[in-house]
């Protein structure tokens, strides 16, 4: 009998199961950000608690954070007094309990999922938990990664645990090469489609195949990032050794301790012989560019498909597809091509990393924004990747070709910071969710990958052909 | 000690209703973990656009949403269908219903953290069978109906029309009864979680780096 990857992280971080069949899993890093924390630190101080290990916990603000921010900017500066309010608390939290942020100044803040691996804080065989569904992110590692609840933010800081049950074992295998023009957000994009957004409820996702193991990290963190969109809040990849190289790479680990670690991080891979409680199998080379149509990432066709008729479908979901329609302004059998944009916003934990602003980046070289496009922005994930694009130049590509080239938030990808859609503003977007009202009230969200999102700038509609 | 739970059900006919509908990014600037009850469903429940801090007094209402009509703006049971909860973490979520005064949420599937964080805050999120949602669809969307939830027993009455048993784990269902403290029963093993700590130190040093 063999053990998958998960079953492996999960037996090294038990601490004990209950009758009930519930366990206390040992948490090994929690990421902090300002929106799910306020309320978990105040549960600490009236309990007249403290966190149970100071150097677990990581913080940064992310979601409230002004992109047009420069080097003066301090918190005081951000206009909204109640988005101020949550970075004031973050930080005020931090100190008081003298946990380690980077604040709005440093030049490593930037999205938690972004920096985490970036700066080497985020390492295989880790258990990572924060306020925050896109955990899934740092799977990509061979990580036990999730997000989690306020509540279960104050449990994890006041007891370095957390209560789960474990989840089922599901293994996604992608195999094949995938066409000219197609990236990982593509491919995870086709994933939700097909097995829907609740698909993955209940599993811990192992990614896997040859399509997997061709890929970079960041390719893999993309995948990662939207297990949860697929449903399943743990998403994984056995490690390799391009993730030993990307960590090597990234962290400040002493020489002699890394090489003890790269000896046991070589065993976070599903065994041979490993059963899982579900598998499917997914041919890569016949995957089109996706675009998100509706309101459910799931809803989700490719770039040169008409929108579906709700006709086919049962008389169930034909009420959540008319009611899609109606918020995005569409109408059965109508070309995506057809309709015509009004921003576009390229970032968000999902595809603000380096290699998703080369793609981008690509395709904008020597082009223009459209003159439909009211407000083109590109967000950087962190401090890291806006430096290095920069030394690349691909800022200066993206400003050329009229993009405002901003620093680095969660930014459009939710209304919580000034970058936002007004009233049915329709948004090519690189993010995860085209939820009604995600990127403003009433506004139109269509995912897609950031090449996509290039040349939907460029065009000021999706384009027919690639 | 809540056992039993009675009240109107309100029915929302809608699959995959996510975190985002639940509560709209706008409210989740509050740093408190009470007063969302006016933010509840805030783009189904208003024709305008609302700023944290605003009551729903100020708001413009829109009377075609079933919350907002009477007996239903004091329901204490939601009725909806697949995937209920997808999306987000936020907690907010549940806080919004729980200070609406939602105690019960029927769904045939829940989104996972979504519901495990209801039974962090006394809203009980009960999966039931297509076929049994399908008949409290039809029992409860002409006219209002009050039904009864007995935790204890596992299951849901309506007069003598209906009858239904649910499946809920012990320890899921005593959480909602007596509202017990996670951190007070987890630091009963502090020790324990020392040793393991300790132990992983050893084994894993890079960790704690």
């Amino acid at each position: 009998m063999g053990y998958t990857i998960y079953d492996k992280l999960w037996n090294e971080h038990l601490i004990r199961s209950y009758d009930d069949g519930d366990s206390l899993i040992y948490i090994d890093r929690h990421f902090l950000h300002e929106v799910t924390s306020p309320q978990a630190f105040e549960g600490l101080k009236k309990k007249s608690l403290k966190p149970w290990r100071i150097n677990a916990n990581i913080a940064t603000p992310d979601h409230n954070v002004p992109t047009t921010r420069d080097n003066k900017f301090s918190i005081e500066s951000i206009e909204d007094n109640i988005s101020k309010l949550q970075v004031v608390e973050l930080d005020k939290n931090c100190n008081d309990f003298g946990i380690k942020q980077f604040n709005i100044n440093s030049n490593n803040q930037g999205i938690v999922h972004v920096i985490g691996p970036e700066l080497g804080l985020t390492l295989p065989g880790m258990s990572i938990v924060c306020g925050d569904s896109h955990t899934s992110t740092h799977g990509a590692f061979g990580c036990l990664a999730m997000g989690i609840g306020t509540s279960e933010v104050e449990h994890v800081l006041a007891t370095q645990s957390l209560k789960v049950r474990k989840l089922k074992n599901m293994r996604i295998n992608f195999e094949g090469s995938i066409q000219e023009g197609v990236s990982s957000k593509d491919i995870i994009l086709y994933l939700i489609r097909t097995i829907g957004t609740a698909g993955g409820t209940g599993y811990a996702v192992e990614f896997a195949g040859s399509y997997i193991r061709n890929i970079s990290m960041e390719a893999r963190m993309t995948i990662c990032n939207m297990s949860i969109e697929a449903g399943a809040k743990v998403g994984l990849v056995s490690v390799d050794d391009k993730t030993i190289k990307y960590v090597k790479k990234h962290s400040n680990l002493e020489d002699n301790l890394i090489n003890d670690a790269i000896k046991k991080w070589k065993n976070l891979t599903t065994d041979k012989e490993a059963m899982f409680d579900k598998e499917i199998d997914i041919d890569v080379s016949k995957i089109n560019p996706q675009v998100s149509w509706g309101t459910s990432p799931e809803m989700v066709i490719d770039f040169n498909e008409k929108i579906p008729s709700s006709s086919i479908f049962s008389a169930e979901k034909r009420k959540s597809l008319d009611l899609a329609k109606n918020y995005m302004g569409l109408s059965d059998n109508q070309e995506l091509s057809d309709l015509d944009f009004d921003k576009v916003f390229i970032g968000s934990c999902t595809n603000s990393r380096i290699e998703d602003l080369r793609e981008a980046a690509e395709v904008l070289k020597g082009q223009k924004v459209s003159e439909n496009i009211q407000e083109a922005i590109v967000v950087p994930g962190s401090g890291m990747v806006k430096e290095q694009a920069e030394k690349e130049g691909i800022h200066k590509i993206f400003i050329d070709a009229g993009f405002q080239w901003r620093a680095p938030g969660c930014s459009m990808c939710l209304g919580m910071n000034p970058d936002q859609l007004s009233p049915y503003e329709r948004c090519a977007s690189t993010s995860n969710r085209n939820f009604e009202g995600r990127q403003g009230n009433l506004g139109r969200t269509h995912l897609m990958s950031p090449k996509m999102a290039a040349l939907t700038a460029i065009n000021g509609r999706i384009v027919k052909e690639i | 000690m809540k056992d039993f739970i009675e009240g109107i059900v309100a029915p929302i006919d809608r699959d995959n209703i996510d975190t985002d509908q639940i509560i709209p990014t706008e409210y989740l600037k509050s740093i408190k973990k009470f007063g969302y009850e006016d933010y509840l469903f805030d783009g189904w429940r208003y024709k305008d656009q609302g700023r944290l801090g605003m009551k729903k007094g100020e708001r413009k209402i829109n009377h075609e949403f079933i919350l907002n009509n009477s007996p239903y703006d004091e329901s204490k049971v939601l009725l909806t269908r697949d995937n209920f909860g997808c999306g987000s973490s936020r907690e907010h979520a549940v806080w919004a219903l729980r200070d609406f005064g939602i105690e019960v949420v029927l769904a045939s599937s829940f989104g996972d953290i979504f519901y495990n964080n209801c039974f962090k805050n006394g809203v009980l999120p009960l999966k039931l069978k297509k076929t049994e949602i399908e008949k409290l669809f039809s029992l409860s969307t002409d006219s209002p109906v009050s039904i009864s939830i007995n935790i204890k027993d596992k299951v849901i009455l309506f007069k003598d029309k209906l009858s239904i048993d649910f499946d809920l784990d012990n320890n899921l269902a005593e959480r909602i009864i007596y509202g017990l403290d996670e951190i007070d029963i987890t630091l009963k093993d502090s020790e324990l979680i020392k040793k393991f700590e300790e132990h992983r130190k050893e084994n894993n040093p890079w960790i704690f780096e």
